[in-house]
């Protein structure tokens, strides 16, 4: 699909129609949690465990509660008398919503002021004094997965270990024997530390529970407002809250980027709070309990190693992965996929013997975690097969490039199903790394690293072929508590031609109200600027599970272009009846129906509408609407290849992109322009990993990285001018083509950024870094190299 | 602690609150004078969502008190739009993809609003060395340096 | 983020505030730009009884020359010196580094008053101050100058006394044949030196050094000022030996604390490094005058 088949007023696919919601955010009118007032409205601020691991031997609110508008302070055993005191998670896990006596992570809620204004409950915060007693602390999972560790989860009756849980896939005596038959094999422990989401906007919400209707309404940042009224109903069915009576509204989001999937203590606190008060509660993190207690992602310990002949083709892959979870599992993954879909690891490459496992580690520090931009831990394989490919390259004397041609899967091989059971759906590996390689200039900047190289100047080429998994997914594998992964589209066309399309997603960001307007143009012929598009509201929407891991367009997109079709055929009917002919003697263009061989005989999409309200045929159940939940028969399989070119200051070991080309392929495309918005977005929430951001912690559990003080998201001048190109392979088994593509450049550009500095400093013998890399992390090297200035 | 009588004129609108010293410039604009273009987006003055005109200058709102402001002239979001018309950088914006969620916008149109006046023409980099005090994570910062491009050439 | 409640004052004159000052003592706190104290009252990280807020007080937004001085108002905001002509044609040193101070917005509130005076070695200004061989002009009961090689005690801790207030920045304009430079490594826009090096030389006819100055940034408790090797150059010609055995002996003054930023060593390493690059530089455009 080159040309938009629709013209620029319908507006279908193709076209780079401006975005709908702009008009509103350009005014500031958006309208985001913060940005409501409702009558009553109560304010909760959260007192902070200073300790990661520590007894709470008294909390004494007295001060706090003698202060003017400080009207409670709620805590654990308040909770523990409506059961409401620990929660489940999305992994099925459980986690403490306030403590009772003890608490397992720094930042982590230990009680909540409500009170009548904002700086009063700051106030009151700071006049709560808690007495703690320090306890041991467990921030190494090596350590605490190590025989004999004390166990974290005390709560567990029946644990003996701190092993969240084992996964697995592939078969391991299998790839061990290929292992050791290779004759080269690379080995290297890849982590990627903590990082967080950081959305301009933090989390927050308003809980609004009307006691005379015993109903509950909250506003909340969240990506998945069904399936948090369905897990409030379940958990909290037993103190009144009944689903009918849930309704969960998600406004404006300033970013989700899968920070605002989880439910977070201080929602269900200000739920509480609301529920015993009777009257609106809001709460809004600070920008520091957002760094510190929530949305952290990655924390993988990965030793990947990767077996090839030694003309270069690949034939096995292991990984073991130790992974951080925190002191609880809260991470959203799918039920079946505790490790997400990490089993995308043998990428791009036809590997024929693969294995991988995690084991998941509980410690002092926040719970998590999040899919950040990753569809669930695919940034952790990417990165892992990537940076194999490039070392082994570098053990072989290889092009990285060359390795990667010579092992990608080939266009005909598609559907491809991988050894790890993944069926891939569609790709072109070669075509989007050459193109990539002739927008960049490789061979000529290969010469230049040579003739650098001689002088003693530190240049590096990276390249990245990866390949994403997104839109989960097919209900015989995806559920998230058990609530299946489809995704729905409800267009009720009215009698004068427009729509309304309301969706079981929620876009942060991503333009859902253009977009799917556009797919319902394109199907319909409706323009796109009458299409209205409406996400977020429990009551109004159709049941989904929201926006994150790029399922959007594969699941909520196709229902859209399925449910159009259903009243595309319902029109077609009534054309038929318009035009008195049957209906097979109609034939369909965008907009119109006309008769076969009498073009001039013809009724608008617009005019069958209006039919369907006013002169239906007898026996025709009236009005224009379908609604579809879409179960996609598989996930898709967006890729790209990513080329980036690093200088290296060899007096500081200062790190500058000069040149990043990313080339990618998302199959059909909805709406270019916002697709490169999404791409050089995700490039930015790459390079920001790459060399900038992390949050650590020291042996007390405190963490470094808690503040934008040393949580370094970067700024325009630390991003450099992104260049994006496209290939497109449409999607063979999606309703129109098109895969997800919002999350490809974060797991696409830190492996290549890190590829392209360990490629500087190959020469050196170099032949891994683990991200973020510093200056001080290459000028370590350089001065034990002695080439540093 | 005593409140202060403040009077700001505020898009063109002379408006009085009677505040806490403590105020911050931003909760004033958004609570007080219920004007909530303008975003809180950190509590380390790093991220720039709360950016508005103080005097003509963009500043942080949330590093300065109310009280700071009595008299002086303050532009928020709200205030580019006049007479129906957009702002140059409001349809830059809007033409070149520089918004995805949208909260950043607010604070980055007030800090390129202001660049536009003292530079008519600014390159590449004087435009990212202008808003590297205003964070985004959606966007990347090249469609927002397309956008204030597009603006300078309509307002030229 | 929200300060613990304070008095707020807005005297309209100097001895208002001064008065102001008196009166509340210990309990008392000068408003200036606002950067560096307004974060640090939202994160209640330091709290105060009463702010005083000299932004009304008139008369402290200057830059002039005077008697042989750049004279600078304290109250000259730092977006001010950023156009100033004077500053980027006879102060390449404070041109280089203003830029580099926080962010623009940062920039068109905080003040170069604020920056010296603050007491935090983060801050680039003080050890600029240093390498010029500026003096500080104070404003108490009566008026005092202070060199800003001598201001400097520790955390937080000035020669400006809790009465008084900071009121001009002179800076003797420099010689025929001078130049200075700013070098910054910084973790990202906005933060704070990994390391920083402050220099300021004069040449003689001959083309040997007559006099420099070096002081670093973040490295210590205090600006650093590094006189054992601006001694050293002193009489020497700059080559480049010479300028290499002068940033070591720099370096060698540095005690930086390690953090996020670097390690000690990295640190320390690093201010050898800019401090060789801020001599070529300062070497090079003393050269071209």
């Amino acid at each position: 699909m080159s040309e938009p088949r629709t013209d620029a007023k319908i507006c279908g696919m193709g076209h780079s129609m401006k975005r709908k919601e702009d008009p509103r955010f350009i005014r500031g009118q958006g309208k985001y949690i913060d940005d409501f007032v409702l009558p009553g409205m109560l304010y909760m601020d959260i007192v902070r465990s200073p300790h990661a691991h520590a007894k709470i031997k008294k909390i004494d609110t007295s001060k706090a509660l003698k202060i003017p508008g400080v009207l409670a302070v709620i805590d654990g055993p308040t909770l523990a008398k409506y059961n409401l005191h620990w929660m489940p998670t999305l992994s099925s896990d459980t986690q403490m919503v306030l403590p009772i006596d003890e608490v397992m992570y720094q930042a982590q809620e230990v009680c909540a002021v409500i009170a009548t204004e904002r700086y009063i409950a700051a106030d009151g915060v700071d006049a709560v004094e808690v007495e703690y007693e320090p306890l041991p602390v467990m921030v190494d999972p090596f350590k605490s997965l190590a025989p004999g560790a004390p166990i974290l989860r005390k709560d567990k009756k029946d644990k003996k270990d701190n092993l969240a849980f084992h996964w697995e896939a592939g078969d391991k005596a299998d790839t061990d024997r290929a292992l050791a038959a290779s004759d080269v094999v690379v080995s290297e422990n890849v982590y990627l530390p903590r990082i967080h989401v950081a959305s301009m906007e933090t989390c927050g919400c308003i809980a609004d529970f009307d006691t005379a209707q015993g109903k509950l309404t909250v506003y909340m940042t969240t990506q998945a407002p069904h399936a948090v009224r369905t897990v409030l109903a379940l958990v909290a069915g037993h103190v009144g809250l009944s689903e009918e009576k849930i309704r969960i509204v998600s406004p404006d989001i300033g970013g989700g980027f899968g920070g605002k999937v989880p439910v977070y203590p201080g929602y269900v606190v200000a739920i509480a709070a609301s529920v015993v008060i009777g009257k609106p509660v809001k709460w809004i993190e600070d920008r520091m309990e957002n760094l510190q207690a929530d949305s952290f992602a990655r924390d993988y310990h990965m030793k990947v190693e990767l077996g090839a002949k030694k003309d270069g083709t690949m034939t096995s892959l292991k990984i073991k992965t130790v992974a951080d979870h925190g002191y609880t599992n809260a991470s959203a993954n799918p039920s079946k996929f505790p490790a997400g879909l990490f089993s995308i690891c043998t990428g791009s490459y036809d590997l024929k013997h693969a294995f991988c496992e995690v084991d998941a580690a509980y410690t002092h520090k926040p719970p998590g975690g999040v899919a950040y931009r990753c569809s669930f831990r695919v940034t952790e394989a990417a990165h892992a097969i990537e940076r194999a490919t490039d070392a082994l390259a570098q053990k072989l004397n290889m092009d990285p490039a060359e390795l990667r041609m010579k092992n990608f899967i080939k266009p005909d091989q598609f559907p491809y199903k991988s050894v790890l059971g993944w069926e891939y759906d569609s790709g072109n590996y070669a075509g989007a790394l050459k193109k990539a390689m002739d927008t960049i200039g490789y061979d000529a900047l290969r010469r230049e690293q040579a003739e650098k190289r001689k002088k003693g100047e530190l240049m590096g080429i990276g390249i990245c072929s990866f390949t994403e998994i997104v839109g989960a997914g097919p209900s015989k594998q995806f559920d998230i508590l058990g609530i299946k992964m489809f995704d729905s589209a409800e267009i009720r066309v009215h009698p004068t031609g427009k729509a309304i399309a309301r969706f079981g997603t929620k876009s942060q960001g991503q333009g859902h109200e253009t977009t799917y307007a556009q797919i319902v143009a394109e199907e319909l012929g409706i323009p796109a600027a009458h299409v209205q598009v409406e996400e977020g509201d429990t009551d109004t929407a159709p049941y989904g599970l929201g926006t994150y891991a790029s399922r959007s367009t594969p699941t909520s997109g196709a229902a859209a272009a399925m449910a159009a079709r259903k009243i595309r055929d319902k029109a077609r009917k009534l054309a038929a009846h318009l035009l008195e002919v049957n209906e097979n003697d109609l034939e369909w263009e965008p907009g119109k129906f006309s008769v076969k061989g009498a073009p001039q005989k013809s009724k608008t999409i617009q005019e069958c509408a209006f039919a369907a309200y006013t002169n239906h045929p007898q026996g025709m159940e009236a009005g224009l609407e379908a609604v579809h939940y879409y179960d996609p028969p598989n996930l898709t399989f967006p890729f790209g290849s990513y080329i980036c070119v690093v200088d290296i200051d060899r007096g500081t070991g200062d790190v500058k992109v000069r040149r990043f080309v990313a080339v990618d392929d998302c199959g059909n495309i909805i709406n270019p322009m916002i697709v490169d918005g999404q791409i050089h977005g995700g490039l930015t929430q790459g390079i920001g990993p790459a060399l900038y951001e992390e949050i650590s912690y020291d042996d007390e559990g405190n963490i470094s990285g808690g503040s934008f003080l040393d949580y370094y998201v970067p700024t325009s001048l630390e991003t450099p001018k992104w260049e994006t190109d496209k290939t497109t392979t449409p999607s063979p088994h999606h309703p129109f083509g098109a895969k997800g593509v919002g999350e490809s450049a974060t797991v696409g550009a830190p492996p290549a950024i890190a590829n392209a500095v360990v490629d500087a400093l190959r020469h050196l013998g170099v032949t891994h870094l683990d991200i973020p890399i510093t200056p001080e992390k290459v000028w370590i090297i350089l001065k034990s190299k002695g080439v540093a200035e | 602690m005593a409140k202060h009588k403040i009077s700001v004129t505020i898009n063109g609108a002379v408006r009085e609150a009677e505040v806490e010293s403590r105020l911050l410039l931003v909760h004033l604009i958004r609570e007080n004078f219920a004007m909530t273009g303008t975003h809180v987006g950190c509590d380390t003055s790093h991220c720039g969502a709360c950016t508005v005109h103080l005097d003509g200058q963009p500043v942080k709102s949330c590093t300065v008190l109310a009280v700071q402001a009595d008299g002086c002239k303050i532009t928020t979001v709200e205030g580019l739009e006049q007479g129906g018309k957009l702002h140059a950088v409001q349809e830059g914006f809007t033409e070149k993809h520089g918004l995805q969620c949208g909260f950043c916008t607010p604070g980055m149109l007030m800090t390129t609003s202001a660049l536009l006046e003292r530079n008519k023409n600014p390159s590449e980099l004087e435009i990212r060395q202008a808003i590297s005090g205003n964070l985004c994570r959606c966007t990347g910062y090249v469609n927002i340096v397309n956008a204030v491009q597009y603006a300078a050439e309509k307002m030229r | 983020m929200i300060p613990a409640a304070f008095d707020y004052h807005q005297p309209g004159t100097l001895a208002e505030a001064l008065k102001l000052l008196k009166e509340h003592g210990n309990e008392a706190k000068v408003l200036s730009g606002g950067m560096s104290l307004l974060p640090m009252l939202k994160l209640r990280l330091a709290s105060f009884e009463h702010l005083v807020d000299i932004n009304r007080v008139p008369g402290l937004d200057y830059i002039k020359e005077k008697g042989g001085n750049l004279c600078i108002g304290a109250m000259t905001r730092q977006a001010t010196l950023e156009r100033s002509d004077v500053i980027k044609s006879k102060f390449p040193i404070l041109a280089d580094a203003v830029p580099l101070i926080a962010d623009p917005l940062v920039r068109n509130r905080g003040t170069i008053g604020g920056n010296v005076a603050n007491g935090d070695p983060g801050n680039d200004q003080p050890a600029i101050m240093i390498a010029l061989g500026a003096t500080y002009v104070a404003q108490g009961s009566k008026e005092r100058t202070v060199a800003a090689n001598q201001f400097y005690k520790g955390l937080y801790d000035t020669a400006l006394a809790r009465n008084e207030i900071l009121t001009e920045i002179r800076i003797p304009m420099p010689p025929a044949r001078s130049g200075g430079a700013y070098t910054k490594l910084k973790r990202k826009t906005g933060d704070f030196a990994v390391a920083a090096a402050a220099v300021q030389v004069t040449l003689g006819k001959n083309g040997a050094i007559e006099s420099a100055r070096i002081a670093l940034t973040n490295a210590g408790l205090t600006p650093v000022e590094a006189v054992d090797a601006g001694k050293y150059l002193s009489g020497k010609m700059p080559d480049d030996k010479t300028l290499m055995e002068a940033a070591k002996m720099a370096a060698a003054k540095s005690s930086p604390s390690a953090d996020v930023r670097g390690s000690v060593e990295y640190k320390k390493e690093m201010a050898r490094v800019l401090t060789a690059r801020a001599l070529k530089s300062a070497v090079q455009r003393a050269g071209a005058n």
